[in-house]
C-alpha cells in the first residue's frame, strides 16, 4: 500500500513568517443540524470533543472541530484514524438524518507562524485580523480562492481546496517575502 | 535661472548627493527632493510640452495638483509613463525624460499646431466627425493620433511585484497636516481605532512652510511632538507615501501606498494597495491654490505662489533672481517674504484688488518691496522662460502701464478646499463667496447605511484656511473635546474673484490665458463653448476637454467653470462643479492588480498527477480552472498525430486518462431520491444500490445543462458525476434548489471532487491490468456493465465504476487524491506489458464522437434540449415533474420543427470546419440567406479513417442519407451525408464484455 502524500509535499518557505504545508491530515465533513439531539453524544463518544458555538474551532487533543455553517461542521484529526471515525460517527448518529464524508484528501492545510503571521493574511484575506478572537474559525476567501483560518499556537493554520494548493503557496510566499511587511520594526 | 541656495531647505539632506538624468543629461540632487525640486535645481524649468498646441510647459506646482511636469520615468522593465515629477521622489540612478515632443524637447515641430491653434479650437475633435466624411479617416485621426499623446506604454513586463492589504478601523483620517493630526489625536483619545494617512513622506503639510506658530513656538514643533504621540498609540495606525484614492460607500476606502518607489530593486512591492473599512472618515485634504488666468499665464517661470515658497523653504530652490507676485489675496504676500528672505528680489507685487493692507501686505510694504494695487498682468513676455511681465490695470482691457523684467512669476487666485474624497460618495458643497471657493456642505454629506454622515471635513479641506480656525474644526470634525492648541498666523483680508485677468481682456489676450495646462484649453475655449450654446458644465467639460487630462482638473476646474458661469451671466454655484470621481491622482494598474500576476495571475487547479502530465509531454487544455492534458507528445510528433496514435492505442490495447477533473458530488438524505428524480430528467430513485445510470440536467427552461454518470450508494445515498467545468456550479445548484425552495426536504450535499483522483482505464486490456494489479473481482459476472464496487487495487482504496465514455471496456477507478499519483504509476508500470498509453481529452472526445455521445458545451449550447440530441429516452414520463420539464413542453420547444442531433460524414471522407453552418435556399426577412443545420463537433477518426461530424440539422433524423453542403472557410463548399450519429460499435458490444 501507498503512502498517502499531501498536496505539495510538505513544502516550506521562510520569510518575514514562515509558510508549511501540512498534512496528509484527516479531515471530516460532517453535515447535520446542529440541534440534532444525537449530534453531542456523538462527538462525545467518537471524539473526545464538544460541539462548538458558532463560528468557532475547539480543540480536543489533536481533534479539532469547527463550526462551518449551521449545518457543517468540519473535523481535523490525525490522518490515520479517520476510516474509523466516519463510521463511527455515522453509527453514533443511527438514523438521524446527517451526511458524514472522509474529505481529508480534498483539502490542504497550512501553517503561517511567527510573530508577523497575521500580516501575511491581511494582504490575502479581507478579515480584521486584530480582531479574531483564540478559538474563532474564520471562513473567507485567500486572494481568489476560497479558505477558512484559525489561530493556533505560534500562528495560524489555513485551509483551503486540494487542487489550488500550489496557488495558495504562491500567494502566501509572495505575501510573506522578506521586507514586504506591513508594519516593520 | 533656477538654482540651489547655498542655505536652508527643511527637507533635504546636503550630505547625500544623488545623481540622476533627465534626457540623457546627468544631474544631481539630494536626498529628499522631489524631482521637481532637483530639476528645478538645476535650471530645467522646461519639462514637457502640452497635449494639444505642444506649448512649452515649466513645473507649475509642487505637489499633487502638477499639470504638467510628466516625464517617463525609469526604462526598461521599469519605465513608466506621465509620472508626476512634483510627487516623485529623488533617488540614485533616477533616469526621466520629458514626454510629448519631437524631435526634442527644446526644438518641437509640433507647436505649428500652436500657430494653428485657430483651426483647433473648443470642440475640435468632434468637429472633424462631421464632414467631410472621408477627411476623418485618412486626414484627422492619423495627424490627432501622432500629434497627441502623453508618455508611452512600457514596452517590457513590469520589472516591479505588487500587493495589496486590508485594513478596519474605525476613523480614517486622510492628510497629515496639521488638521489631519489634530483629528487623529482627538479620535485616539477616545479609544477609536485611528487610521491616518498622508500621500507625501512628510507629516505636517503646509504649516511648516508657512510661518504657522503653534503654542508659541514654529509648527513644525508641533508635529513632530503630534506625530511622536500619535505614533506611540496603540490605536492609532499611521502611514505616509499613502494616497487615499477614493471613498466608496459603507466606509470603503481605496488608498495607494508608494512602499519602494524611491527604493527601486530592493525587494519590496513598488506598491501596496489598501483596502480600507472604515467606519468614518475625515478629509483633511488640506487646499489647492489656483492659478490666475491672464495671458501667457502657461510660459514656463509662471508658477503657484504655494509652490514658489515650497522649493524656497523644503528644498532650498530658487526658481529666479527676481520673482514678481501676482495675487487676489492676502496670502500670496507670504511668497514675498519668503522670496525677500532667501536674498532674492520681488520686483513688485501685484494686486488685482483695490486695497491691500492687511498684515501679510503691510509686512511685505516694510521690506521695501512695491506693492502695486489694482494692477494685473497684461501679458507674459518670453516664449520657453519667463523674461519679464507688462503691467495693466485689473479694471481695464490690458494697455500696459509699465513692465518688470524678471525670471519667474508667482501667481495665487485664491484657496479651493481639496473636496474631492467628501464628494466621492455623494457629499454635496456650497458656494462660500467670502473665499470664492466651493467648500463641503455640512448639512449634506455623504451619508452610510444608517443615514449617519459617513464623511467629515476637516480644516483647509472643509474651508478653514487660517491654522487657528484649522485646529479648532480639526476637533469639532472628530467631535473632540478640549480646547484647540493656540495656533497663531496672521489675518487675512478677504480674496477678491478674478477669473479673467485683466477683466475687460480682448479676445487676443483671452486665447492666450490657460485655464487647463495639459489639455490646452483656454479662457477663449470656454466662451466659444457657451457661445454654441453649452450651458451645462459637464457638457462643457466633455466639448472642451477641459480637467480631462490625467491632473483632472484640480487646477483647471473652477477657474473654468468660473468663466462659464461669466459667460452664461449666471451665478457660479448654478453653474455647479463636474463629477468628482476617484481616484484623487492616478492610480498604477499594477496595485490594482495586486499580487495576480505569473504563476498566481489564477488560481489554477492541478489534479494529483498534474505535475506527472506535464514531465511527459503533456500539451495542455484549459477547462475551468484546470488544466488538463490534450495529448502528449512525443518529440517530433505533432498533435493530430498524437491523439491519433492515444486513440488507436486505447480502441486495441490500453488507454488511461486522468479523470480526476469529473465532478463528484455526494447526495445523501431521507429525500434524496426524491430530491434527484427533481434534478435529473429521468429517475434516480430507483436505481438499484450497486449501479449507475447517465442522467441529464436541465435548467428551469428545459435546456440541457449538465450531463454525468450517477451512482447509487446505498439505500440513501447517491454519488453525481458532472462534467469537469460543471463540479462548482451543479453543487451550487442543488444547494440553491434545497436552501430556497425545497428547504424543508432531508437532504445534504457535499462535494467531494477533489477528495478522488480518478483514473479511466480504458480499451481491451482494461481488465487484466486491473486483475494484475490486484484486489477485486472486476470479471464481467462480479462487476458487470454500468455497476460499481468498492475495494482494494494494488493496496489503495478504490471504488470502481464500470462505466465507458469511450466505447471500450473501461473502468473508471477512484481513489484517495493522496494515493492517486502512486496508483497511476502502478497501472502504468503494470501495463507496460499491456500496451498501456495514458491519453488526452482530444483522444477522449474523438473517442466519444466515434460513439455518438455528446458532449455538453459541444452540442449543447444553452438553446438545445435533450430532445434535441435523440435524449428522450433520459426523459421520465412517468415523473409528475423535474427541473425543466414545464419548460421543455413550451411550444417552440416540442416542435417537430427543429435543429436534431445527427452524424454527418464527407463524401469525400475529409473533415468538416468546426462550427460550419449550413446555408439553405433562400433569405429570411433580414435579407440574410436561410441555414439548415450546423456542425457541432468535428475529427479526424482515426478508427474509421474519414472524418466525422456531429450536427444539428433541421428535421436533421426524418433525412437520414440525404446530402448537404457546408462551405469551408477558405472558400468552396463539402458535402456531407447525414448518417447516424453513432459511427462506432452501435450494437455497444465492446464496452459489454
Amino acid at each position: 500500500m501507498s503512502e498517502a502524500v499531501s498536496a505539495l509535499g510538505n513544502a516550506s518557505f521562510e520569510g518575514f513568517a514562515t509558510i508549511r504545508e501540512l498534512g496528509p491530515v484527516g479531515m471530516i465533513t460532517l453535515r447535520a443540524k446542529h440541534d440534532l439531539p444525537a449530534l453531542p453524544k456523538a462527538l462525545k463518544t467518537v471524539l473526545t470533543a464538544e460541539l462548538p458555538e458558532r463560528r468557532r474551532i475547539i480543540s480536543a487533543g489533536e481533534v479539532r472541530v469547527g463550526w462551518m455553517s449551521p449545518d457543517e461542521l468540519l473535523i481535523l484529526l490525525p490522518y490515520a484514524e479517520v476510516a474509523d471515525r466516519v463510521v463511527a460517527l455515522t453509527e453514533a448518529l443511527g438514523t438521524a438524518h446527517a451526511l458524514v464524508a472522509d474529505v481529508s484528501d480534498a483539502r490542504c492545510l497550512f501553517a503561517i507562524e511567527g510573530e508577523k503571521a497575521a500580516q501575511v493574511l491581511m494582504k490575502l484575506c479581507p478579515v480584521d485580523m486584530a480582531a479574531l478572537e483564540r478559538g474563532e474559525l474564520r471562513r473567507t476567501r485567500a486572494a481568489q480562492v476560497p479558505a477558512a483560518f484559525w489561530a493556533e499556537e505560534g500562528g495560524l493554520r489555513l485551509v483551503a481546496f486540494r487542487s489550488v494548493a500550489a496557488y495558495v503557496m504562491g500567494i502566501l510566499t509572495h505575501s510573506a517575502r522578506p521586507g514586504s511587511e506591513l508594519f516593520p520594526a | 535661472m533656477s538654482t540651489r541656495l547655498a542655505r536652508g531647505g527643511r527637507l533635504i539632506d546636503r550630505n547625500h548627493p544623488l545623481d540622476f538624468t533627465f534626457n540623457g543629461k546627468r544631474m544631481r540632487g539630494f536626498a529628499g527632493d522631489t524631482l521637481a525640486a532637483a530639476l528645478l535645481a538645476n535650471d530645467q524649468m522646461l519639462v514637457g510640452r502640452s497635449f494639444k498646441y505642444h506649448r512649452p510647459r515649466g513645473i507649475v506646482a509642487a505637489g499633487a495638483e502638477e499639470p504638467n511636469a510628466l516625464v517617463q520615468l525609469g526604462t526598461g522593465g521599469r519605465s513608466e509613463p506621465n509620472q508626476r515629477t512634483t510627487t516623485t521622489e529623488l533617488f540614485a540612478g533616477l533616469s526621466a525624460a520629458s514626454q510629448n515632443h519631437w524631435p526634442s524637447l527644446e526644438f518641437d515641430v509640433g507647436a505649428v499646431n500652436a500657430a494653428a491653434s485657430r483651426f483647433l479650437p473648443a470642440g475640435f475633435y468632434y468637429k472633424t466627425f462631421l464632414q467631410p466624411r472621408l477627411a476623418w479617416k485618412h486626414l484627422f485621426e492619423p495627424v490627432i493620433r501622432r500629434s497627441a499623446g502623453l508618455g508611452r506604454p512600457p514596452e517590457e513586463p513590469d520589472a516591479d511585484r505588487y500587493e495589496q492589504a486590508y485594513a478596519f478601523c474605525d476613523l480614517l483620517v486622510v492628510g497629515g497636516g496639521i488638521a489631519g493630526l489634530q483629528a487623529a489625536l482627538s479620535a485616539s483619545a477616545s479609544g477609536q481605532m485611528v487610521m491616518l494617512l498622508e500621500q507625501t513622506p512628510h507629516w505636517g503639510g503646509r504649516a511648516p512652510v508657512d510661518d504657522v506658530l503653534i503654542e508659541g513656538r514654529p509648527a513644525a514643533d508641533w508635529v513632530a511632538a503630534t506625530v511622536a504621540s500619535l505614533e506611540a498609540a496603540p490605536n492609532v495606525t499611521l502611514r505616509t507615501r499613502c494616497m487615499a484614492a477614493g471613498v466608496h460607500d459603507h466606509g470603503y476606502v481605496l488608498a495607494e501606498e508608494r512602499v519602494a518607489d524611491h527604493t527601486p530593486g530592493d525587494g519590496r512591492p513598488k506598491k501596496r494597495l489598501w483596502r480600507i473599512r472604515a467606519g468614518k472618515v475625515v478629509t483633511a485634504t488640506g487646499a489647492i491654490e489656483r492659478p490666475l488666468p491672464f495671458a501667457g499665464n502657461d510660459i514656463p517661470g509662471v508658477m503657484l505662489a504655494s509652490a514658489v515658497r515650497d522649493y524656497l523653504v523644503n528644498w532650498a530652490v530658487s526658481p529666479g533672481d527676481r520673482v514678481v507676485i501676482v495675487t487676489n489675496n492676502d496670502d500670496a504676500y507670504r511668497t514675498a517674504i519668503a522670496v525677500h528672505r532667501a536674498g532674492l528680489t520681488v520686483p513688485a507685487v501685484l494686486d488685482a484688488r483695490a486695497e491691500a493692507d492687511g498684515a501679510l501686505p503691510e509686512e511685505v510694504r516694510s521690506l521695501g518691496i512695491p506693492v502695486l494695487t489694482n494692477r494685473a498682468v497684461a501679458k507674459i513676455k518670453g516664449g520657453k522662460r519667463v523674461t519679464g511681465v507688462a503691467v495693466c490695470a485689473q479694471a481695464g482691457e490690458g494697455a500696459v502701464l509699465d513692465e518688470f523684467a524678471c525670471d519667474a512669476v508667482a501667481m495665487s487666485g485664491g484657496w479651493s478646499p481639496v473636496v474631492h474624497l467628501w464628494s466621492h460618495c455623494g457629499g454635496k458643497l456650497i458656494w462660500d463667496e467670502a473665499q470664492s471657493a466651493f467648500r463641503p456642505d455640512p448639512a449634506r454629506p455623504p451619508i452610510t447605511h444608517d443615514g449617519s454622515a459617513m464623511v467629515a471635513a476637516a480644516g483647509s479641506a472643509n474651508g478653514e484656511l487660517l491654522s487657528a480656525d484649522v485646529l479648532a474644526d480639526a476637533i469639532r470634525a472628530v467631535g473632540g473635546e478640549g480646547p484647540a492648541p493656540r495656533a497663531q498666523s496672521p489675518e487675512e483680508a478677504p480674496t477678491e474673484p478674478v477669473w479673467i485677468m485683466p477683466q475687460g481682456a480682448t479676445p487676443a489676450l483671452r486665447s492666450k490665458m490657460w485655464l487647463d495646462y495639459q489639455n490646452d484649453v483656454k479662457v477663449s475655449d470656454v466662451q466659444l463653448a457657451a457661445r454654441e450654446g453649452y450651458e451645462s458644465v459637464e457638457h462643457t467639460k466633455r466639448y472642451t476637454t477641459l480637467g480631462m487630462a490625467t491632473d483632472q482638473g484640480k487646477l483647471s476646474n473652477i477657474n473654468g467653470l468660473a468663466v462659464l458661469a461669466g459667460s452664461l451671466n449666471a451665478p457660479i454655484p448654478a453653474v455647479g462643479t463636474t463629477t468628482f470621481r476617484p481616484p484623487y491622482t492616478p492610480v498604477t494598474f499594477g496595485a490594482l492588480v495586486g499580487e495576480a500576476r505569473g504563476e498566481i495571475f489564477q488560481p489554477l487547479r492541478r489534479t494529483p498527477m498534474h505535475d506527472w502530465h506535464e514531465a511527459h509531454g503533456a500539451y495542455w487544455e484549459p477547462v475551468g480552472l484546470w488544466r488538463r492534458p490534450y495529448c502528449y507528445s512525443r518529440p517530433g510528433e505533432s498533435h493530430g498525430d498524437a491523439v491519433a496514435r492515444e486513440v488507436t492505442n486505447a480502441r486495441t490495447k490500453l488507454g488511461l486518462l486522468d479523470a480526476s477533473t469529473l465532478g463528484k458530488i455526494l447526495v445523501k438524505g431521507p429525500d434524496a431520491g426524491r430530491f434527484l428524480d427533481m434534478i435529473y430528467t429521468n429517475v434516480m430513485s430507483s436505481l438499484p444500490v450497486g449501479r449507475c445510470r447517465y442522467g441529464l440536467m436541465c435548467n428551469e427552461n428545459g435546456f440541457l445543462m449538465d450531463d454525468g454518470v450517477v451512482v447509487r450508494l446505498s439505500e440513501d445515498s447517491w454519488l453525481c458525476h458532472t462534467t469537469s467545468g460543471g463540479a462548482d456550479r451543479i453543487h451550487a445548484h442543488m444547494e440553491d434548489w434545497l436552501q430556497c425552495e425545497w428547504w424543508d426536504w432531508q437532504v445534504y450535499t457535499a462535494n467531494l471532487t477533489e477528495q478522488f483522483a480518478q483514473v479511466a482505464i480504458v480499451g481491451p486490456n482494461a481488465r487484466k491490468l486491473l486483475e494484475k494489479l490486484g484486489g477485486m473481482d472486476v470479471s464481467k459476472e462480479a462487476l458487470p456493465f454500468m455497476h460499481w464496487a468498492d475495494g482494494t487495487i494494488a493496496g489503495v482504496p478504490a471504488r470502481v465504476f464500470r462505466i465507458s465514455f469511450s466505447g471500450e471496456l473501461s473502468y473508471e477507478v477512484a481513489v484517495p487524491a493522496g494515493q492517486g499519483l502512486a496508483f497511476w504509476q502502478a497501472c502504468l508500470e503494470a501495463g507496460t506489458e499491456f500496451g498501456v498509453l495514458p491519453y488526452g481529452t482530444e483522444a477522449l472526445h474523438v473517442m466519444r464522437a466515434e460513439k455518438g455521445f455528446i458532449m455538453i458545451g459541444d452540442e449543447t449550447d444553452g438553446t438545445v434540449i435533450p430532445q434535441d440530441l435523440n435524449l428522450g429516452w433520459a426523459i421520465s414520463k412517468k415523473k409528475a415533474d423535474f427541473i425543466g420539464k414545464r419548460g421543455m413542453e413550451r411550444t417552440f420547444l416540442a416542435s417537430p420543427d427543429r435543429w436534431k442531433l445527427v452524424g454527418l460524414e464527407t463524401l469525400d471522407g475529409s473533415v468538416l470546419p468546426d462550427g460550419a453552418i449550413a446555408p439553405a435556399p433562400g433569405s429570411n426577412a433580414n435579407g440574410q440567406r436561410n441555414t439548415q443545420g450546423r456542425v457541432t463537433s468535428t475529427y479526424w477518426s482515426p478508427t474509421l479513417k474519414k472524418g466525422i461530424a456531429m450536427g444539428l440539422v433541421h428535421r436533421g433524423p426524418e433525412r437520414m442519407g440525404e446530402v448537404i453542403e457546408f462551405p469551408k472557410i477558405w472558400g468552396g463548399v463539402v458535402q456531407a451525408r447525414i448518417v447516424d450519429p453513432v459511427f462506432y460499435d452501435k450494437a455497444g458490444e465492446k464496452q459489454d464484455v
